[in-house]
């Protein structure tokens, strides 16, 4: 389903996008220790879709290749391989296009390292504004910006003070209002949260939440906290060494997990509720993605591998209304 | 199953009226305002709250590692009866290490990069125990064993650039536990990790913590942690102790509204819900603690006498908690507010 009800293109499309980094050492060096190039497959051949008015969740572990997604689509990074379409226009031809560009917004992590703190909040929320010729009064900007901050539930006067003069749960606020203030469509939310304590990461979601329905935004979400996930997501999409292992709606990726890692991740988050449960641990870690294993990269890890598993890389497959990455389900040996 | 033995009935660590000071140029900062608890052989206390509530300040000032100008202005901690806040530091050097470890939240920083990892046991170990070099090394891979790090044997020589973050905080593990201390400060020990080597990882410190009956401060931010591997919880704010009780009690049925907001804060991972319980504001800096109890702009269920008069922690049924509704003067007073 790439197309809407009224025809329209989903918001972002991404058609089989890998991104390679080169991170071999010098020629010299390489040269002397008789060594080829090494290429790191951060991202390799996924694929999803991200309708308008909702929100895309893509979840794992560090390393995994979530954060490089982010950052391609909004094209920070041009593909190695495969296409970003931004309502239905491919980004890499589009990279100038300044019209495009204030459609697409990015609220990063660490809400301490992205507010640059010389500047005054009213410039820093105003800066998008400048750098898109969109008001030009400055008057009216400084109207602007108070909207916006009373919009993120901070006051006008606050466009006075400096970062410092902030918590980190009203830096992210500012972020946010940054971010919404070239009137974007699409916001590309990387780990939004995870800096902010447990009080103050609910206010920021709820906010988050709120905009959504009042604005109509369309977010691609990143994070590793399979509990905040669900609380903002249509849909999710499980990462593992950079490939998408499971993808489907919300619900029914918490309900019915199909991919063992997947599995082994909700497993592995710490019992609130005291049940007494023994948890198994998944054993190991995650490999290099500079030399991931060969067939499916979870296999070293994985309950179900066989040799196939081993040999052969698994593709994504439809299975209800999931598609996940997984031999072993292809062939019903996770229902033994 | 009560691991404790009969004789540890008296507490090992306890920490009376602790108040620790930053004084600067604009005055004195109390960071820690009589903060009281105690932590038996054996047992796990975790102690829980944002950022800024005083949890770390608390380890570091167990362990005597303050950061200047920080000091312990009023109050003592007891090790086993005898105090060790007032030690002079050669002492407190000789304490920390034998008799308490300490586990931080970066495996990076805590290992020296310039050693390999067995050097750094055995030197751990060497220091505190009385054993040859040989038997030091022989104890080492034997630690390195326990924490589960694979071919332990060879792996003693690598530095720790050559172990990944988890095997890295394995290696910070057995380092705190390889001169066998009575207590364990672990700061975050889980926070730099992924969830699925956070499991491992907790699961290790709560079979080692077992096995040798070592009593074990927990820090951290995560709830999820603290239900799974503490036996009791503090939950601080501003510096203070707010509530402190078995973990069930803190955490099913919390009887201070901050415990309980922040409880309810927690994003539930069985449900999706379409508010999700917040508490409104910050916690104030250390330069501007509200008078009275310093959660009474946040609280829900403020009253004249919570802006006024401080709360000392006050028996709440399963819990003690510094909230004037569980003194039984101000009852009349809470319900017509």
């Amino acid at each position: 389903m790439s197309e809407n009800a009224a025809g329209q293109p989903p918001m972002l499309e991404v058609r089989d996008v890998a991104r390679y980094f080169d991170v071999s050492r010098p020629l010299l060096q390489r040269l002397l220790a008789r060594e080829g190039k090494r290429t790191l497959r951060a991202v390799d051949g996924i694929s999803f879709d991200v309708p308008r008015g909702t929100t895309l969740s893509l979840v794992g572990e560090s390393g995994c290749g979530k954060s490089t997604v982010a950052r391609l689509a909004v094209g920070l990074y041009g593909t190695t391989r495969g296409a970003v379409l931004f309502d239905g226009n491919d980004l890499s031809s589009a990279r100038a296009d300044a019209a495009q560009r204030r459609r697409m917004q990015m609220i990063f992590q660490d809400p301490y390292a992205s507010l640059n703190p010389r500047w005054r909040v009213l410039d820093i929320v105003a800066e998008p504004m400048r750098a898109f010729g969109l008001v030009s009064d400055r008057a009216a900007r400084e109207k602007r910006v108070g909207e916006l901050l009373t919009q993120v539930g901070l006051s006008p006067a606050d466009g006075q003070k400096f970062p410092h003069e902030f918590s980190g749960g009203q830096r992210q606020r500012i972020s946010i209002a940054r971010a919404l203030s070239s009137n974007p469509e699409f916001l590309v939310c990387d780990e939004p949260t995870s800096a902010l304590d447990v009080s103050v990461q609910a206010q920021i979601l709820n906010l988050m939440k709120d905009l959504q329905r009042r604005m109509g935004l369309t977010y691609l979400f990143i994070s590793h906290n399979l509990a905040v996930v669900r609380q903002v997501s249509d849909r999710i999409g499980v990462m593992y060494l950079g490939r998408l292992v499971e993808l489907a709606p919300s619900e029914t990726l918490f309900e019915a997990p199909r991919h063992p890692y997947t599995r082994a991740l909700m497993e592995a988050i710490p019992d609130l509720d005291m049940t007494g449960r023994e948890r198994i641990p998944v054993g190991g870690e995650v490999p290099s993605p500079i030399s991931p294993p060969s067939g499916c990269a979870f296999n070293p890890r994985c309950p179900l591998a066989n040799d196939r598993c081993r040999r052969e890389r698994p593709e994504m497959t439809p299975v209800g209304a999931t598609l996940v990455a997984c031999h072993a389900v292809e062939e019903g040996r996770d229902r033994q | 199953m009560n691991p404790v033995p009969a004789a540890a009935a008296a507490p090992l660590l306890e920490v009376r009226n602790l108040r620790v000071e930053f004084p600067t140029r604009r005055g004195t900062l109390t960071a820690l305002d009589d903060v009281s608890f105690s932590i038996r052989a054996g047992e796990v206390l975790g102690v829980v709250g944002e950022s800024g509530a005083g949890k770390s300040m608390t380890g570091a000032a167990i362990i005597g590692l303050l950061e200047p100008p920080g000091r312990i202005a009023r109050g003592e901690i007891l090790l086993d009866g005898q105090r060790i806040d007032n030690l002079p530091r050669e002492k407190m050097r000789r304490i920390r290490g034998k008799q308490i470890g300490a586990i931080f939240q970066d495996p990076l920083t805590t290992l020296n990069p310039l050693y390999t990892v067995g050097r750094q046991l055995q030197e751990t170990i060497l220091t505190h125990l009385p054993m040859t070099p040989a038997q030091a090394r022989a104890r080492a891979i034997h630690w390195l064993e326990e924490v589960g790090i694979p071919g332990a044997a060879q792996r003693i020589d690598s530095y720790p650039h050559e172990f990944s973050g988890g095997m890295r905080q394995r290696v910070v593990i057995a380092l705190a536990l390889c001169a066998e201390p009575r207590l364990v400060v672990a700061d975050e020990p889980t926070t730099a990790l992924d969830v699925s080597i956070q499991a491992q990882i907790i699961a290790l410190l709560k079979r080692l913590t077992r096995d040798h009956g070592t009593a074990v401060m927990l820090v951290t931010h995560d709830m999820g942690v603290i239900a799974e591997t503490a036996d009791r919880v503090a939950v601080m704010y501003a510096g203070r102790v707010a509530e402190i009780g078995p973990v069930r009690e803190v955490v099913k049925a919390p009887n201070h509204p901050y415990s309980a907001g922040l409880m309810a804060s927690i994003p539930p991972l069985d449900r999706k819900v379409e508010h999700l319980a917040q508490i409104d504001g910050a916690m104030p800096r250390l330069t501007a603690i509200p008078r009275g109890c310093a959660y009474n702009p946040r609280c829900p269920h403020v009253f004249d006498r919570c802006r006024v008069e401080r709360p000392d922690l006050l028996d709440a049924g399963t819990t003690r908690a510094a909230c004037w509704l569980h003194d039984p003067a101000s009852e009349k007073r809470a319900a017509h507010v």
